[in-house]
């Protein structure tokens, strides 16, 4: 039968090989990226301002959970499900709580008393070195699990001609979790009146204004949305890895250059901008000889193949969000969604 | 006692008063229109009434309570709306969620205001799905506009409703702000179109360098040889 030759000379092991490791892992890098990018592209539609810390309140909100962890530790077990995750309603509550606490101390004033935005750029870093060293102070420098002993780490492994699909439990989780936050945050900014005010005060602030709408209610619902989403994407890439408290120095870059894809301000772009930096990076850290190796019979002989082939070596791999993000810059300023870098 | 009285209006923008002394007056009801040449204060009128710059002298009664720089938010549940001279329309949400965005202060239901408003203008109502960044320029001014009334103002503040827009367009939209008016809602406009808008003012109010100029009936101004001269640019309107 001519399918079944054809199934015979696909390379099933190295086509697994391939999901594994550039579809499913750019799944799940990109939807760490997804939402952290969305709270950075929220901030900046309301409140016009980079913020720099947002891969510290990332990681500030992986120890809130940790510390809920110390504080219940055989929740996860009663449940069957790893305890961080169980609690991480919680960590995203108190980490959304920070965030509208930061805002109260550092950037409402410069806004009430109408600082330039390179004040507000200023401040920003300012409040990202501080954060840094606040996680450090508490936290040391270690490397921490977020797993507790209690808790047993599924690893998922569906066979698929040889070689297996493996997805475990954490990656199962973190894309639930972003899908659930994407819908949700769909809803809410075009079914409620708060979300829709949110939007409103992105589009032109100075009519959400005269329309009557509080800028301080979409200023501080902006913080809560965006902290519990950071904290809910730290926790998980947390479970997923581990636990240090630079986690931010890896994820703060393709953060920015998913918001900037996606067209900055422009929630559902951030999203899609977080899938396309994490894929990005997955294919270029992909040693492709993998999937040419079982092509050898068909190629001329003079073609070797390397037993490495990559665009980049894995250590560089955050040089791929700074290609993206200058590429994007040069040719499409605006993102890839139409953006409001201009207004 | 009328509805607004603006007397003696000095502020600015920080630097230098922009307002020299406006005095603005005018009953409910009424249609009260201000013109005057580029640059003679009048959207910065609209803006110090509308607490969106410092009045420094001067005072704004409205409806019998002192409203001196309060704040839009505070003004609008007063029963005043403002239509800003640009940007006046929130470009990438539907034409409905822009009215819906003008019920903010609103926590009753207020569907039968958007059905109003529909019915005032009623080209809005196929495109209310539609952003209302892709309209026309007459239709975002009417996007603007019923935006505005969704608080059931009893005064509407407009700057230049009919700025750029066609005669056709033009016609229309003065045509809706006087039935707008016939519902009971008094109007305070400044326009360009300065021949049309004192046509069908109540009060007219000519503004230059931060003052009064004149000040009468619609008609008055209009019959006044001084104001045609100075401001209303000669004979047949220039559009
Ligand atoms: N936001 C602002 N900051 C500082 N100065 C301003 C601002 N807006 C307007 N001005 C200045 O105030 C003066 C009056 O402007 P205003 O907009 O009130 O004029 P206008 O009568 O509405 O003119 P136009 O017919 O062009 O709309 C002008 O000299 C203008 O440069
Ligand atoms: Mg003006």
């Amino acid at each position: 039968m001519p399918e079944a030759g054809l199934l015979a000379i696909l390379p099933m092991n190295e086509l697994v090989f391939f999901l594994n490791k550039v579809v499913i892992a750019g799944l799940i890098i990109g939807s760490v990226y997804a939402l952290g990018a969305v709270g950075v592209t929220l901030i900046f539609g309301i409140l016009r301002f980079a913020h720099f810390p947002h891969g510290d309140m990332m990681t500030a909100g992986a120890f809130v959970a940790l510390v809920l962890l110390w504080m219940f530790p055989g929740v996860g077990a009663a449940v069957g499900l790893p305890t961080a995750f169980v609690l991480m309603p919680i960590a995203m509550a108190v980490t959304a709580l920070l965030a509208v606490g930061l805002d109260r101390m550092f950037y409402r004033p410069m806004r009430k008393s109408g600082v330039k935005p390179v004040v507000m750029v200023m401040t920003s870093i300012g409040v990202m070195l501080m954060m840094q060293g606040l996680l450090r102070l508490f936290a040391g420098t270690g490397t921490r699990q977020l797993y507790a002993d209690t808790d047993d780490k599924d690893i998922y492994r569906i066979p698929l001609g040889g070689r297996d699909l493996v997805i475990t439990e954490p990656q199962l989780m973190l894309f639930a979790t972003t899908i659930v936050a994407v819908v949700a945050l769909h809803m809410f900014l075009t079914r409620s009146r708060m979300g829709k005010a949110m939007r409103a005060v992105s589009d032109n602030p100075d009519l959400a204004r005269v329309s009557g709408i509080s800028i301080d209610h979409v200023v501080r619902t902006t913080w809560l949305i965006a902290g519990a989403l950071a904290a809910a994407g730290g926790t998980l890439l947390a479970l997923d890895v581990t636990l240090k408290p630079d986690l931010s120095y890896n994820i703060i870059l393709p953060i920015f250059a998913a918001a900037i894809v996606g067209g900055v301000g422009q929630p559902y772009g951030a999203i899609a901008g977080g899938l396309l930096v994490g894929f990005s990076e997955t294919l270029a850290v992909f040693n492709w000889s993998v999937l040419l190796r079982p092509m050898r019979p068909y190629l001329p002989e003079f073609i070797e193949i390397p037993a490495k082939l990559a665009f980049v070596p894995t250590e560089y791999k955050i040089v791929v969000p700074f290609f993206i993000l200058i590429a994007v810059l040069i040719w499409r300023p605006t993102g890839l969604f139409k953006g409001r870098v201009n207004n | 006692m009328p509805l607004l009285e603006m007397t003696n209006i000095h502020g600015g923008y920080g630097g230098a008063n922009i307002l020299n002394g406006v005095s603005i007056a005018i009953e409910a009801n009424q249609i009260g229109v201000i013109v005057g040449p580029n640059g003679a204060g009048k959207s910065t009128t609209l803006k110090a009434l509308f607490g969106l710059l410092t009045v420094s002298e001067g005072s704004i009664v409205f409806d019998g309570k002192t409203v001196t720089n309060m704040a839009p938010e505070k003004l609008v549940l007063q029963g005043l709306s403002y239509v800003p001279q640009e940007f006046n329309v929130f470009p990438t949400m539907s034409v409905e969620e822009n009215l819906e965005m003008g019920a903010y202060v609103r926590r009753d239901s207020f569907r039968h205001l958007i059905d109003q408003v529909y019915d005032y203008f009623p080209p809005l109502k196929d495109k209310r799905r539609q952003p209302a960044g892709e309209l026309s320029g007459g239709q975002r001014q009417m996007v603007a506009i019923g935006r505005a009334l969704m608080t059931e103002p009893r005064l509407l503040l407009l700057d230049e409703p009919t700025a750029g827009l066609s005669p056709r367009y033009m016609g229309e939209i003065f045509d809706r702000i006087i039935a707008v008016n016939k519902a009971g809602v008094g109007i305070l406009m400044v326009e360009q179109n300065a021949r049309q808008a004192l046509a069908l003012a109540h009060r007219g109010f000519v503004l230059a360098g931060g003052q009064n100029r004149f000040t009468g009936t619609g008609a008055e101004l209009l019959a006044d040889p001084e104001v045609a001269k100075s401001f209303l640019g000669g004979g047949a309107d220039h559009a």
